[in-house]
């Protein structure tokens, strides 16, 4: 479903990304850890796009994302922010079904429909007609979800969906994501919460200074990492 | 005192000259400015460039004689005939487009970048965009500022006055040359655009309350 190969992304000379190789299977979870300013973030932009990768390619269903075809593929793709990034003039339901409406032409009433059905899901329907800033950081990130979501992706790529959250409302967040996760949704997940990884993800790609380290099973990922920096890392945040 | 009541109601007539042209020039030099504003923020460089020519001269140079250079030159260079009220609405939009593009240019990118990544993420193309989520984020930031570039421009519009355009400033004219009455005939456009200014200020603080709802 994503085939990376030989990625490379250097910022103004600064080296982010170096040689990166790797493939996600179709309903594959993928948690992507490692230090800060490790180039997690960056990895995922390039998925969807946002970042062009200096050297190598990114292939999604087969397709090399470029330019010219970058609204396309990211047609396939979600993401969900750190910071939520909702819309702040408008209601949960207004963020939802904007892009909906605006860019794949469903009317008013069909989107209100799917984003009602999604605020279901997140729990939030009694949230429809709020603004973002009437809401806790766990529900701004349950609607981000949904927002991302009402896109229909293939894939749903989350940038440490709760790093900014309050330890109290980050379950929440990781209930909705394992939910989705269930359903077979292929996700690339780059997170700090070494419980919720070594729980959902299928796989783990550990980053240090913009290389793939270390990419195996959760199970022997914390249990028998096999380099040093992934053995110290986990020292750390364990 | 008195010599001056009957012509009261000539300069009210003022009133809606001047409105209808601080209307005009506001409106068209505020969709001006958003398309030069654009420019400055986009990938062309050489569109950015443009539009950084063209600020830098327009705030480079009197309004005055950008008005009255508008006025008698092009008449001259070219077969039209302006009048001086779409002079005026020329050089007043053309003058104010340059200013409020570079307060909207600071007000997009007061915008969270986020918001332009979020859209990005989102498929939602860049001018609907702008237009449905950063435009309106922007404009609440930059309110004040736009208010004050409206009163500004209330204000200097008197100036059209020299080109013969009948505003409550030259209807003031007109009747203290005829009147001899300068005290009377100066003291009512003195007041007239005092209380639109203030009027404006109240509206303008008004909108601000209005849109303070997501802070
Ligand atoms: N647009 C940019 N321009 C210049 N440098 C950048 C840019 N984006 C990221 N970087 C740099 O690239 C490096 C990797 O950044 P990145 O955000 O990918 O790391 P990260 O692993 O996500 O870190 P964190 O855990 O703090 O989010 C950092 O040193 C950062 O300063
Ligand atoms: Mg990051």
């Amino acid at each position: 479903m994503i085939k990376v190969n030989q990625l490379s992304k250097t910022f103004k000379k600064m080296p982010v990304l170096n040689n990166i190789s790797t493939e996600i299977n179709k309903k594959e979870v993928v948690a992507v850890i490692g230090p800060s300013g490790s180039g997690k973030s960056t990895f995922l932009r390039c998925l969807n796009g946002l970042e062009q990768p200096t050297e190598g390619q990114v292939y999604i269903d087969g397709t090399q994302l470029n330019e010219q075809n970058v609204t396309q593929i990211r047609e396939k793709t979600g993401m969900v922010f750190q910071h939520f990034h909702l819309f702040p003039h408008m209601t949960v339901l207004q963020n939802i079904t904007f892009a909906p409406m605006e860019t794949h032409g469903k009317s008013k009433k069909e989107a209100e429909e799917n984003a009602m059905k999604l605020l279901e899901t997140v729990g939030l329907s009694d949230k429809a007609n709020s603004y973002p800033n009437q809401l806790s950081g766990g529900q701004k990130q349950r609607v981000a979800i949904a927002r991302a979501l009402a896109m229909h992706p293939e894939i749903m790529l989350f940038d440490e969906p709760t790093s900014a959250l309050d330890p109290e409302m980050v379950k929440e967040v990781l209930d909705v994501m394992k939910q989705l996760a269930s359903t077979g949704m292929t996700m690339v997940i780059v997170t700090h919460e070494m419980a919720f990884a070594r729980e959902v993800a299928d796989r783990i790609i550990f980053l240090d200074q913009g290389a793939v380290v270390e990419e195996t099973t959760p199970i022997q990922f914390f249990n028998t990492p096999s380099t040093e920096r992934a053995q110290s890392f986990l020292q750390k945040v364990l | 005192m008195e010599e001056i009541i009957p012509s009261i109601p000539f300069i009210l007539e003022g009133i809606l000259i001047t409105l209808k042209f601080v209307l005009l020039s506001g409106v068209i030099g505020f969709i001006l400015g958003i398309g030069v504003a654009l420019a400055k923020l986009g990938k062309s460089k050489a569109l950015g460039k443009i539009a950084g020519a063209y600020t830098a001269f327009f705030r480079g140079t009197p309004l005055i004689l950008q008005l009255v250079y508008i006025y008698y030159v092009i008449p001259q260079v070219t077969p039209w005939n302006i009048e001086p009220f779409v002079a005026g609405v020329i050089a007043f939009s053309l003058n104010s487009a340059a200013y409020i593009s570079e307060i909207i240019r600071a007000g997009i990118q007061s915008v969270d970048k986020g918001q332009f990544e979020a859209a990005k993420a989102l498929n939602i193309p860049y001018f609907k965009a702008m237009r449905k989520i950063i435009l309106p984020q922007a404009i609440k930031h930059i309110l004040p500022a736009l208010m004050n570039e409206g009163i500004m421009l209330l204000k200097e519009s008197a100036v059209i006055s020299v080109i013969g355009v009948s505003d409550i400033m030259r209807r003031g004219q007109i009747v203290a040359a005829d009147t001899y009455n300068y005290i009377g005939a100066l003291t009512i456009p003195l007041i007239l655009y005092f209380l639109m200014v203030r009027m404006l200020e109240m509206y303008g603080s008004r909108v601000e309350r209005r849109l303070s709802y997501s802070d």
